[in-house]
């Protein structure tokens, strides 16, 4: 365990979810802010610019912290995994840099026109600027995911004279069958992210008795986008992601299910602990026949188990994965009924009174990250242990002459960066909260008032 | 003959370099910061010179870095898995730098401003010190073994020789370079961009800054072939390539003679042009070689055995041309729109 491959790994994994704590925030964010604004634009409506401009700072605080934890996954590519990058340079180094060129540049430029082009620009260029946002910034995650669809469902490519492989089709690359549904769920969950996040400044606004317009605005628009999302998650997203799962990677699919054995009629294992040494469920809580079921629309459907494959083929890290693939259903099947019963009592006009429905979702807040952090390491650690699904393995992926010591090194570097980027994360974005909505006087963003 | 092989290596090289004339101002402000704008306004002001284009003029890094991936993975992965712990460095910085310039205005807060300013301006420094080492490295050569890897310590002896250390006395007379170079460029941009006392610090330093560079140019240019023999060789074979160097002398030389008269929009774009030249005038040196073998010759990674399959070359063709004509189009868009002082652009203020 104390292997370069092994901090290589645990430094990829680490940078790779502390990154993806931000751009789930902004993607999700730029969806609703382009909501905000496309009201404000046509209404001319000042209370939406405000409500805009409030989650323009929160959009531009997670997007400067994404940047800067995304460069290292780039370089990381290079630096940690060179051999991998070798073989794999000619296929995922074609989306890495279409991520770079098409989407990258985009959101990063407009950021900058929109954080300070109040003066520059009129509303017109303000609004084009947040669809250009919202663009960029939904476009790096399909080039970004396209990379990692074709790690794990390769498609549309070939292999050279040394081994290596190339690319044959971009098209083929961007409409990896596989992509469609990873693109679908993990934007739903970034709206997800976003719109829970959204509802819960709202709620504590009003629990607190402060900026009550724009608490009720934030309240409606991310509980009525955080229930549209939350349905998508499961059905069609979520069911697919887990159908081709079963289709492509039976042994992913039973070692998350919790598995073992080759079964008719297999159950759906709730809770339970996975025993590693009699290969059974510990204490298991099934819902009977329900795998089969859900997977074949069939009963008595016959479910492979994890036994009828070669241990050197499963998931290194077997009951990790079951623990997070559980999590991740388990906060989105909890999701669902938490924000329909607040889109009921929106509908009805008691949310705003309902107190215990208000404290539940600024509580809520934090489970959207960790069920999309529990979700990428079901993909990612089902993905073990291989770097490219079934072509390429995750042992012969990292760099022959980057030793122990020095990745031990980085990763420690690493770890205490970004513990300290956590807490000041955080300490801006409580900081921003709580000083509320108001937009100093004279700049109220249809640029008229500044001038 | 035009292969896909060489464009490649042309538009890596470009795209690296429009970095180095990009983030190069940004970081030349960043090392300028505590020196040229003193009170608090001052800094501000610096920030919001920078403001609306730095985020855009970083991730050319990532294009170069996704680009140099996609063309020459081999190269890629030799370079960046043999650059470690230089590179890990960069990337603190990066992230050091970023932050700073996140969350520096947020508290109205005198301790709280002055941590973020030192953060910014030190990082600044150290990025700009370390490409240039980095560029002194590529110039040198590295280690590289037959199986096309290296891993490069930080340092060995502190002489080039054949398992040189990632600084020696040539690559840090590299990295000095381009740290009086960016200085300069930095200053260049706020001598555009701001007004009254800063503006007057930024001329001051510029005025001496550019004569420590023609210095140091002087110096280590004459260096260079004693490190890297090969780098000669290209000129000797074709050269058409001195057209590089040329570029690089005539655009100091506009800066010097346009500095007289006051035409800093013009100061800046041929210093910038200055800049350009160096890198050019290296990347001729070096082609066809991506990383130079400091032992064998036969070591070296060239654009022809590191080069991804040339379908996949092809393929990058298609789209590259497209994506960065929009890129250029946009972005040309937001430098004309936010020119002139930024005293007249919103601040990110409005947003702490």
């Amino acid at each position: 365990m104390t292997s370069a491959l092994f901090y290589d790994r645990l430094q990829f994994a680490f940078t790779a979810t502390f990154h993806y704590l931000f751009p789930q925030l902004t993607m999700g964010l730029a969806a609703l802010l382009l909501y905000l604004k496309s009201r404000a634009y046509w209404s001319r409506d000042t209370h939406y610019d405000e409500a805009a401009h409030f989650w323009t700072k929160i959009f531009a605080l997670s997007f400067a912290f994404g940047v800067v934890t995304g460069i290292p996954l780039e370089f990381q590519f290079g630096m940690n995994w060179a051999r991998f990058s070798t073989f794999a340079g000619g296929v995922i180094g074609q989306t890495l840099a279409m991520e770079g060129v098409f989407a990258f540049f985009l959101e990063s430029t407009f950021l900058g026109v929109l954080l300070f082009g109040k003066k520059t620009f009129g509303p017109f260029v303000q609004w084009m600027t947040t669809l250009m946002l919202f663009f960029g910034s939904w476009l790096s995650g399909l080039f970004i995911l396209a990379t990692n669809a074709w790690m794990q469902h390769p498609v549309a490519y070939a292999a050279d004279e040394a081994g290596a492989v190339h690319v044959t089709s971009l098209w083929g690359l961007l409409t990896n069958p596989w992509l469609v549904w990873q693109f679908a769920h993990t934007m739903t969950a970034a709206v997800v992210t976003g719109s829970f996040v959204m509802a819960a400044v709202g709620a504590y606004y009003l629990l607190s008795g402060i900026h009550i317009d724009q608490a009720k605005t934030f309240l409606r628009t991310g509980v009525v986008a955080a229930a549209l999302a939350s349905c998508l998650m499961l059905f069609p997203t979520g069911h697919h992601a887990a159908l081709q799962v079963f289709e492509h990677q039976p042994i992913k699919g039973a070692a998350f299910e919790g598995h073992f054995h080759t079964e008719s009629g297999a159950d759906l294992v709730l809770l339970g602990q996975p025993n590693m040494d009699t290969l059974k469920i510990d204490n298991p809580l099934v819902a009977p026949k329900m795998l089969s079921f859900i997977i074949h629309k069939h009963f008595g459907a016959e479910i492979k188990g994890l036994t009828d494959f070669p241990r050197e083929d499963w998931p290194d890290t077997m009951p990790l994965l079951y623990y997070t693939y559980h999590i991740m259903v388990g906060l989105g099947s909890l999701f669902i009924p938490l924000m329909l019963t607040a889109v009921v009592l929106l509908w009805r006009g008691h949310l705003f009174q309902a107190r215990w429905m208000l404290w539940t979702i600024m509580l809520m807040a934090p489970f959207p990250y960790i069920a999309t952090t529990a979700g990428w390491m079901t993909a990612e650690l089902g993905r073990q242990p291989w770097l490219v699904y079934g072509l390429f393995r995750t042992t012969d992926g990292n760099s022959p002459l980057v030793g122990s010591g020095n990745v031990l090194f980085t990763l420690l570097g690493f770890l205490g960066l970004y513990l300290l980027l956590g807490l000041l994360f955080l300490f801006v974005l409580f900081r921003t909260v709580a000083r509320g909505p108001a937009v100093p006087v004279g700049l109220s963003a249809n640029g008229k008032g500044a001038l | 003959m035009l292969s896909n092989e060489l464009l490649w290596f042309a538009i890596v090289a470009a795209v690296f370099a429009v970095y180095a004339v990009l983030d190069g101002f940004v970081f030349g402000a960043g090392i300028l910061y505590l020196f040229v704008a003193r009170t608090d306004a001052e800094r501000q002001l610096v920030l919001k010179a920078i403001g609306p284009v730095w985020k855009g003029n970083e991730v050319w890094l990532v294009a170069g870095g996704g680009l140099l991936f996609l063309a020459f993975p081999k190269a890629f992965a030799a370079g960046f898995s043999g650059f470690y712990l230089a590179l890990n460095l960069v990337l603190w910085c990066v992230i050091l730098r970023g932050v700073s310039i996140a969350v520096r205005s947020h508290l109205d807060n005198p301790l709280w401003r002055t941590f973020w300013d030192a953060i910014f301006a030190w990082s600044s420094l150290l990025l700009a010190l370390i490409f240039g080492v980095a560029l002194g490295n590529l110039i040198r050569g590295v280690p590289l073994a037959a199986d096309g890897q290296f891993f490069a310590a930080l340092w060995t002896t502190f002489t080039p020789g054949p398992t040189p250390g990632i600084l020696d006395w040539f690559t840090v007379l590299v990295g000095a370079l381009s740290v009086t170079i960016l200085a300069v460029h930095g200053a260049h941009y706020l001598i555009i961009k701001m007004e009254s006392a800063v503006h007057d610090r930024a001329r001051r330093i510029a005025h001496t800054g550019v004569w420590t560079v023609m210095l140091l140019t002087m110096v280590a240019i004459p260096l260079a072939p004693s490190v890297q023999p090969t780098l000669w060789y290209r000129y000797d074979a074709h050269p058409v390539g001195f057209v590089l160097p040329l570029i690089a002398v005539v655009a100091g030389g506009t800066t010097l003679a346009c500095r007289r008269h006051g035409w800093d929009g013009v100061v800046f774009l041929s210093w910038s042009l200055f800049i350009l030249g160096l890198f050019g005038s290296a990347a001729w040196g070096l082609f066809p070689n991506l990383l130079m073998a400091t032992g064998n010759p036969a070591y070296s990674l060239t654009i022809h055995n590191s080069a991804a399959s040339p379908d996949g070359l092809q393929l990058g063709l298609v789209w590259f041309p497209i994506g960065i004509s929009l890129v250029m189009t946009y972005t040309l868009w937001v430098y004309l729109s936010f020119r002139g002082k930024a005293e007249h652009f919103s601040s990110e203020d409005s947003y702490e």
